[in-house]
């Protein structure tokens, strides 16, 4: 197993598989705290601390995932990192102060006067959504194989819009389970429309990319993929299906069941990721370049498995750690 | 209008001069932190809890704009600098993964248990989560480091067809200017916390804030100052003959040295003229450069001429230097005379308060101006010998650039306003508090009467 893993040939799935890991792991965990500040509720003081309260011991170790898989794309795949961010200089420029924003305004907002404080809610909405939109942005870019046409950018605005969507099910649905009362009652409420309009758009991404990708159609007409990328959908829209049902259904009996819909989300999170990954595979920019061809020399990829192995059971140790501590309903934050 | 390398240029020296400002706070106040926290631990005294209750928020905020800053840093190596880690990539990489690996995430995630977690989890574990959040930072530091003093005295890697492979792990991570730089970096930073705790304590006082935390967090501050501020000018110092052995033009430009020459003069100011190369308006110490740097009288320093086409550019080195070392100097001589008279009288006077006052930042001053003398000191190469700062630069249409600086440039003085502002808004919310907060007494309920004794009479 350790040999399979540190053979030359091999090197670079691994650092895929790794690279893909963190993207993955950043969309669900940073999706839902941008998602909490996507559908941070104005109108409503106490809500809005409560909401925010939710998310304020994660969101910096969230972010640091969207470090790791830059840095792996950077370390790993060095030509890519360039070749990408290239293309995307100014979308990764707006991405980057969206989460500028709303990483200070988190600080701020607690360490300021009440009047200055809404003025960084917003900002911190703000910074939110720009991060989502461009994100979203860059995903389509990527489906598209980073080409500026009409096409192109049309698809990636929808892109932006879609992966909004999903960010802001899977920040409701983490309200769901982390909140009470009316944050907890208009968090179903929102849930239930951002599901309805994620559920659409990942059956339009179902139809669209076989489209443009030849290269997608011929994988998932084949046998045995077909099979794979059969279930996925499968399983996929019967989460919508059961989700619907459960968010009729709840708020149950002491708050029992609250969790079940962030999990169901959780495993929409991976089946669209796993279509993507099984449908683009080994490229890393589609149709033009693959993790073979721009994978760094085997002796430095050597010495960062032997740290990513060494130290990524640490990371999830910690990380239990530190969603334990802070599990169950949300109290107020206090430094104290 | 600028071309895309220069624009480049001032948008990574933008960024990493912003984003450097805090993680220079974040390593030492993380050890600070510790140390109130073990204070707390062993006397169970509330003050040293209302210490680290304070400055734990300051550390948050800093930790906040650290984070977003660095995120930024690791997309620039991409998107404006597209030969660096094609030249070097097998060498920086796994620096900057073990970075994110042992150290962002560590830090990321217990930082969390750190600020909201002393009600949550034991007492030790709280203490704990803290200690390793500073470890964190400071690793962050270590690999860091390790990178950027190897981008100046690279070793253990070999050249195959333009690219680097690395040859000896460990004598990429302990280069031969790796020891003193890092050791003159956590020094710079400690002595940052020093003057900004003291500074921002001495405010507190000023405004009339009686209570003991601010009185405790001070002297701390300013004792360890008047220790830290003479052991950084030896490490210093060190670090100097260092960079004399393994990059001598860079210290011919700092000390404005043209012709190599025995004997050379410590110059207290002047003028380098580049065009000329010669200083105008000099004032100096004769012999005394050369003392400092050779330990001899008469020793032999080389000149900027002997490296014709291949030297820094010498005025932003010759008054940087001079900006580092003066403020260092004042550092000195502050927490020297302010910790005589808290030693002798236990409080300073007004005049005193309003120099430490004044001194808050004066650790970004030294350690900016310290930054700027290394790094413009390295040009015209990004890796020295290795890889010129002009081919590594992106072709990326120089309008994009000019766009996206002016964006970065415009949030970060607004942020830094903010930052500042809301540091001293803190100060004054936490003078009008009483001494004892009702969590507190809360608390007290709970423990036994012999650690309410201590707050009575302490």
């Amino acid at each position: 197993m350790i040999d399979w893993l540190f053979a030359d040939e091999n090197l670079p799935l691994v650092f895929a598989v790794l690279m893909a890991l963190s993207v993955i792991l950043y969309a669900v965990l940073d999706g839902y705290d941008l998602g909490v500040g996507l559908l941070l509720p104005m109108d409503n003081a106490e809500q809005r601390d409560s909401a925010i309260a939710s998310i304020g011991p994660f969101w910096d170790a969230n972010e640091t995932w969207l470090v790791l898989a830059i840095g792996l794309l950077l370390v790993a795949f060095p030509a890519a990192h360039s070749e990408i961010l290239h293309a995307l200089y100014l979308p990764a420029t707006f991405m980057l102060i969206g989460l500028i924003l709303r990483g200070v305004a988190f600080d701020f907002r607690a360490k300021v006067s009440v009047t200055q404080k809404r003025q960084w809610d917003y900002l911190f909405k703000l910074g939110s959504l720009i991060a989502t939109l461009t994100q979203g942005f860059v995903l389509g870019m990527f489906v598209m194989g980073f080409e500026y046409t009409v096409g192109g950018v049309f698809f990636s605005i929808l892109s932006a819009f879609g992966v909004a969507t999903a960010y802001a099910l899977i920040g409701s649905t983490w309200l769901i389970m982390k909140s009470e009362g009316e944050l907890h009652r208009r968090a179903l409420r929102w849930a239930k429309y951002s599901g309805a309009i994620a559920f659409a758009g990942i059956l339009a991404v179902c139809f669209i990319n076989p489209l443009i990708n030849s290269f997608v159609l011929e994988r998932w007409t084949t046998i045995p993929m077909a099979y794979f990328i059969g279930a996925i959908p499968l399983l996929c829209f019967s989460m919508f299906a059961v989700g619907y049902q459960v968010l009729k259904r709840l708020p149950l009996e002491g708050h029992r069941g609250d969790w079940v819909p962030f999990l169901m989300t959780v495993v929409v999170f991976l089946c669209c990721f796993a279509g993507l990954a099984l449908s683009f595979y080994p490229y890393v920019v589609p149709g033009q370049l693959t993790i073979y061809e721009t994978a760094s020399a085997p002796e430095s990829l050597r010495i960062m498995l032997v740290g990513a192995l060494l130290v990524l059971p640490m990371i999830a140790g910690y990380t239990v750690f530190a969603y334990t501590t802070f599990r169950g309903k949300t109290t107020a934050l206090r430094y104290y | 209008m600028l071309d895309v390398l220069m624009l480049s240029r001032i948008q990574f020296a933008a960024n990493i001069s912003f984003h450097i400002l805090f993680p220079t706070i974040t390593i030492a106040l993380g050890w600070l932190l510790v140390y109130f926290k073990l204070r707390y631990d062993k006397s169970g005294h509330p003050v040293w809890m209302r210490a680290y209750r304070f400055w734990v928020k300051v550390f948050a905020l800093t930790f906040a704009l650290g984070v977003v800053s660095g995120i930024t840093m690791s997309f620039q190596f991409g998107t404006n600098w597209p030969g660096f880690m094609e030249t070097i990539g097998n060498i920086a990489g796994p620096l900057l993964a073990y970075e994110i690996l042992t150290a962002f995430f560590l830090e990321a995630s217990l930082l969390g248990v750190m600020l909201f977690g002393f009600n949550r989890v034991p007492g030790w574990v709280h203490t704990l989560s803290t200690f390793l959040v500073a470890l964190g930072t400071t690793m962050s530091a270590f690999w860091i480091i390790a990178l950027n003093s190897w981008m100046h005295t690279p070793a253990g890697f070999e050249m195959r067809e333009g690219v680097a492979h690395a040859t000896d792990w460990l004598a990429i991570i302990f280069n031969p200017s790796f020891p003193y730089r890092f050791a003159h970096v956590l020094m710079s930073s400690a002595l940052t916390v020093c003057f900004l705790v003291a500074g921002i304590s001495a405010y507190r006082m000023y405004r009339g804030d009686s209570k003991q935390a601010p009185k405790v967090t001070l002297k701390t501050a300013l004792f360890s100052a008047a220790l830290l501020a003479p052991t950084q000018a030896f490490i210093g110092d060190l670090h100097g003959l260092n960079t004399l052995e393994y990059q001598p033009q860079k210290v011919a430009a700092m000390e404005g040295i043209w012709e190599t020459e025995k004997g050379a003069p410590l110059l207290l100011f002047a003028i380098p003229d580049e065009d000329a190369r010669e200083n105008r308006y000099a004032i100096g110490i004769p012999k005394l450069a050369s003392l400092i740097l050779t330990h001899d009288l008469n020793g032999e320093i080389k000149g900027l001429n002997e490296f014709k086409g291949e030297h820094p550019p010498v005025k932003p080195l010759f008054f940087g230097f001079r900006v580092m070392v003066g403020t260092g100097l004042l550092m000195i001589m502050v927490a020297w005379w302010c910790s005589w008279r808290l030693y002798r009288r236990d409080s300073l006077t007004q005049l005193q308060l309003k120099v430490v006052m004044g001194m808050t930042f004066s650790g970004w001053i030294a350690t900016l101006a310290g930054w700027y003398v290394t790094e413009i000191g390295r040009q015209p190469y990004l890796v020295s010998g290795v890889l010129k700062t002009q081919d590594a630069v992106t072709d990326i249409a120089s309008g994009n650039v000019m766009l996206t600086l002016a964006i970065y440039l415009s949030i970060y003085v607004a942020l830094l306003i903010a930052y500042i502002r809301t540091l001293f808004l803190m100060a004054r919310r936490s003078v009008e508090l009483e001494e004892i907060q009702p969590e507190e007494r809360e608390r007290q309920k709970g423990i036994t009467r012999g650690s309410m004794r201590k707050e009575v009479s302490a």
